[in-house]
């Protein structure tokens, strides 16, 4: 894919936590000094570097961003997720990085960010339920921790979960769903550009009903593909397991990706209506892997989409 | 006097004409609510599920009158011609804004009536409570006669099931409050089925 950015570090060049966290600490000293120590929340903006994969929509406001989310570890409504995410710790996060990998490891989350451009992608959002938004997300390619770790030539899924907590995460008291909450992506689906692992959104830390404190987001898919909080990172050789996909396999496939002529059995999913738009918003046409085909469709080249929903 | 005695009593003084007064405000309540962000940043969706679930639970409080007065002698029997057309209100409401509101297309619609059982379901609850609404008068108690009345108004239990399911269905996963509304309904239904069994019991022995 073109312009994607490769990066030459190696391990070694990862800035150590504590000297990492020493940083952003006098940065947020210094943007206080600035702000001329107007109270509030010392929110430690992120810098980000503006991408050629950005929609021009317009994004959905981050009122709207945080108060919508399909979040089932924190409940199934669509406001539990705000109303409860608070009680999630992030911090420490550390990332299981195992399979067939060259260099497997518990990671802390700082040491997987160090060192790592994070852009700005502003997506196109689209959820199976047939709702839509546009979100700037802050992250960077999947591809580029994929390349760091070592990727070793017999993997073909990468396989993800969510953290499994209780006693912070309400809804996962109830099996609902099988905790923990996987996911998985084909290696080249991986690989593409287009996807990312996210850190943020609005140029500021995740808010925690949106997966805090790391999230895939693959923007062509339905977005339960876009696995939140995530704790385990696999490279396998064959299919992983996907939640919803093992729940009703029938209405949610392992692909998922947006297709507007392929229906969910209990809904159309030909059109979509962005949040946001108040009583009498209208409803737009969903668009082929949600407005990516130019880039994605070659994933799929020969493939029933009818058959591999 | 009994404690039913005393709620009787005091039912008597109020007139059943003041729910078709009370009924309606939550709808136009939900609906200011949804046009003033209230119901969230999906309001559609928010005012749709607001109007059905509101429908459903009038549903449960009508069915729930005669094994009140079978088990606690309370009676409410003259407020349930009201209540019964607040359910159809509220399910006609609901069902204005999906068309309306939520799917607007004349095309999609049918298309989703007839491919998507839930709705299908949902829609043939509707379709029963037609006859309800239209015969729920004394002039109809009257030219049918109580037999027949009686007999079409048995709908009343298929139309709340239905809706139920219509319910348990449309969600995502099998969530708990559609199968506590599905469960209460059917346990108010088995209230009156006992009394049969009994009988068939009765007559077996």
């Amino acid at each position: 894919m073109a312009g994607r950015w490769k990066n030459d570090l190696k391990w070694s060049d990862v800035t150590p936590h504590t000297e990492y966290l020493n940083r952003r600490q006098l940065l947020a000293g210094a943007g206080a000094v600035a702000l001329g120590g107007i109270a509030g929340p010392a929110f430690s903006a992120i810098e980000t570097v503006p991408s050629v994969y950005s929609s021009t929509e317009e994004p959905n406001a981050l009122a709207e961003i945080t108060a919508y989310n399909n979040f089932y570890e924190f409940g199934t409504g669509k406001e539990d997720p705000a109303a409860n995410a608070h009680m999630l710790t992030t911090d420490p996060w550390s990332v299981k990085i195992d399979g067939l990998v060259d260099k497997p490891g518990n990671y802390d989350l700082g040491d997987l960010l160090a060192g790592v451009t994070m852009e700005e992608r502003i997506y196109r959002f689209r959820c199976v339920e047939a709702w839509s938004m546009v979100i700037p997300w802050v992250g960077f390619e999947l591809a580029t921790l994929l390349d760091r770790v070592g990727v070793q030539p017999s993997a073909k899924y990468v396989y993800f979960e969510t953290l499994v907590r209780p006693e912070e995460m309400p809804g996962q008291r109830r099996a609902l769903l099988e905790w923990p909450y996987r996911e998985g992506l084909r290696l080249d689906e991986a690989m593409h550009p287009l996807a990312i692992l996210a850190t943020g959104l609005y140029g500021d830390e995740m808010p925690k009903q949106n997966g805090a404190p790391i999230r895939l987001v693959v923007p062509w898919k339905y977005g339960f593909k876009s696995i939140k909080s995530i704790v385990r990172i696999s490279l396998v050789d064959k299919q992983p397991e996907a939640t919803w996909n093992m729940l009703q396999p029938r209405e949610y496939g392992f692909y998922s990706n947006v297709n507007p002529t392929v229906d969910h059995p209990r809904w159309s999913q030909a059109t979509e209506r962005k949040v946001g738009g108040g009583l009498f918003a209208k409803r737009q046409d969903t668009l082929m892997f949600n407005g990516y085909e130019k880039e994605v469709s070659g994933l799929y080249a020969g493939m029933d989409l009818t058959k591999n929903f | 006097m009994s404690i039913s005695q005393t709620v009787n009593g005091a039912l008597r003084k109020v007139p059943a004409w003041l729910l078709y007064i009370v009924g309606p405000i939550p709808a136009f309540w939900y609906l200011y609510l949804g046009l003033t962000g209230g119901l969230g940043v999906e309001p559609i969706k928010g005012l749709e599920h607001a109007l059905g679930l509101f429908g459903l639970k009038l549903m449960v409080a009508v069915l729930a009158i005669t094994p009140l007065r079978k088990f606690t002698g309370i009676s409410l029997i003259k407020f349930r011609r009201a209540l019964g057309l607040m359910v159809f209100f509220y399910i006609a409401c609901h069902l204005l804004v999906w068309l309306v509101l939520d799917v607007q297309d004349l095309g999609r619609i049918w298309a989703d009536i007839i491919k998507r059982p839930y709705i299908t379901i949902g829609m043939l609850a509707f379709v029963l409570m037609i006859p309800l609404a239209v015969t729920s008068n004394n002039w109809s108690v009257r030219k049918l006669g109580p037999m027949k009345w009686k007999m079409w108004h048995w709908l009343t239990y298929p139309a709340a099931v239905l809706g139920a399911v219509h319910y348990v269905m449309l969600v995502k996963g099998w969530q708990l409050p559609p199968l506590y509304y599905l469960g209460i309904i059917l346990v108010l239904l088995a209230t009156r089925m006992r009394w049969n069994q009994n009988r068939v019991a009765a007559a077996n022995r």
